[in-house]
């Protein structure tokens, strides 16, 4: 998976697929709407800045690395996550409703939104091309074991596989399991290891792979 | 609506594409449009579930060839013709009408950092009964309305378990009419992927799929 041809090809795709040339007409609607008062370029600005630059995985990643060094803060986000999650200064637009779902040696937890792109921003910011994509939001409920495969993750038939439908303004978390080897691990290790795809469902964290740049 | 955003269960859509060091946004405009949307939601002529009914009412081969954010610049057009905040007229020409008013932004930068920060909560400080239990063996209703839904095609019909009750939230149905929020209880309804699915499923395997009170009925 992930040939770089693969992308290649989506970009290519992706331009063809717009009716008219998006950036000009994008633009022309921005001055549409400050002409007429309508926005102000610079909330405009704050709104891009802020999931481009401030809000991101790295935030999830720090709950989870939490989670695992600190079994009580764990139970809290487990049992209330909204409070836990605003405890770690996160919360707001898009994860107003946060559940976060533990991923066991026995269960594994993934997450979807089959009607449209549904994803928690606070903690794991916009979601990537692929989540909003026909391809995973098509299988994900009906072969989640294919789609687990697709990512390199084989999963033993033993293992409970439960797939979360964002419906409704419920927002899902996966709290992925802690790797072994990692017990001597400080936070801020441990947040290096977490994945966006870990906290979505389609991946497990390792200690070999990179995380998230901080 | 039974439209083609409803995806859950459908074959021959390709392979993910996993795209390594992915951009937030892969253009300039991508995150302009997103923003807009935003900014342009702060005006309150319509709400989440319209905005949400608006990318679904894209036709459908449309659709399936667009990318995310050029739906959402469809979404948000048609949205601001219906509401009356600008005229297509304007939006092709990029130039507000001769003697239009000049408005003051509904969003400032003080409000969209609250907005970021707090959003917008979907649910509902009202005593509204729940109909359910958790535990309790239900059904999805067979329902086909032509509107705005989130009960997807694949459970319709399908007997479930309630697995935990969320609160009250306002419903979709009605709200992205604009008929009402018609607040009602959430439930994270457990299907076996067998139930769904049939015998080329997992037994251990569950699909777990929010729904409102009127999406349910006792089994």
């Amino acid at each position: 998976m992930t040939p770089e041809v693969s992308q290649a090809h989506q970009h290519e795709h992706d331009h063809q697929a717009v009716p008219s040339e998006p950036a000009l007409r994008v633009k022309a609607l921005e001055s549409l709407l400050i002409e007429k008062g309508l926005v102000d370029r610079a909330a405009l600005d704050a709104l891009v800045d802020a999931y481009e630059n401030k809000i991101g995985p790295r935030n999830g990643a720090r709950v989870v690395a939490r989670a695992w060094s600190d079994p009580a803060y764990k139970q809290r986000l487990l049992s209330d996550a909204d409070a836990a999650i605003a405890e770690m200064g996160y919360g707001g637009l898009l994860g107003e409703h946060m559940v976060v779902l533990e991923n066991t040696v026995k269960v594994h937890n993934l997450v979807v939104c089959t009607l449209c792109s549904c994803y928690p921003w606070p903690v794991l910011g916009l979601p990537p091309v692929w989540y909003k994509s026909a391809p995973y939001r098509s299988r994900a409920v009906i072969d989640p074991r294919g789609v687990l495969r697709e990512f390199g993750l084989e999963l033993p038939q033993d293992v409970e596989v439960r797939v979360w439908d964002s419906t409704a303004e419920l927002r899902y978390l996966v709290l992925p399991e802690r790797p072994a080897g990692t017990e001597k691990m400080t936070e801020e290790q441990l947040a290096a290891l977490v994945t966006r795809e870990a906290m979505v469902g389609v991946a497990k964290v390792s200690v070999s792979k990179a995380g998230i740049a901080a | 609506m039974n439209g083609v955003h409803d995806m859950g269960g459908m074959h021959g859509m390709g392979p993910i594409l996993e795209e390594k060091n992915e951009p937030v946004f892969h253009h300039e405009w991508e995150g302009r449009i997103f923003a807009m949307n935003r900014a342009m939601g702060a005006w309150r002529k319509w709400n989440l579930d319209a905005s949400r009914h608006s990318r679904e009412l894209i036709p459908p081969a449309e659709y399936l060839r667009m990318s995310y954010y050029a739906r959402w610049v469809a979404g948000l057009v048609d949205l601001m013709v219906q509401s009356g905040l600008a005229t297509r007229a304007e939006i092709e020409s990029g130039v507000a009408a001769a003697g239009s008013i000049k408005a003051v932004p509904a969003l400032t930068v003080d409000k969209a950092v609250t907005l970021v920060a707090k959003g917008v909560p979907a649910s509902r400080n009202v005593n509204v009964a729940a109909r359910f239990q958790v535990g309790q063996r239900v059904r999805a209703r067979n329902i086909h309305p032509v509107g705005h839904t989130r009960l997807p095609r694949y459970a319709r019909g399908k007997f479930g378990t309630i697995e935990r009750d969320h609160g009250v939230f306002v419903f979709p149905d009605t709200n992205a009419h604009f008929v009402g929020e018609k607040p009602q209880h959430v439930y994270s309804v457990r299907f076996a992927a067998r139930e769904l699915w049939g015998e080329q499923a997992a037994p251990q395997d569950s699909v777990y799929v929010d729904m409102w009170d009127d999406y349910l009925e006792p089994a």
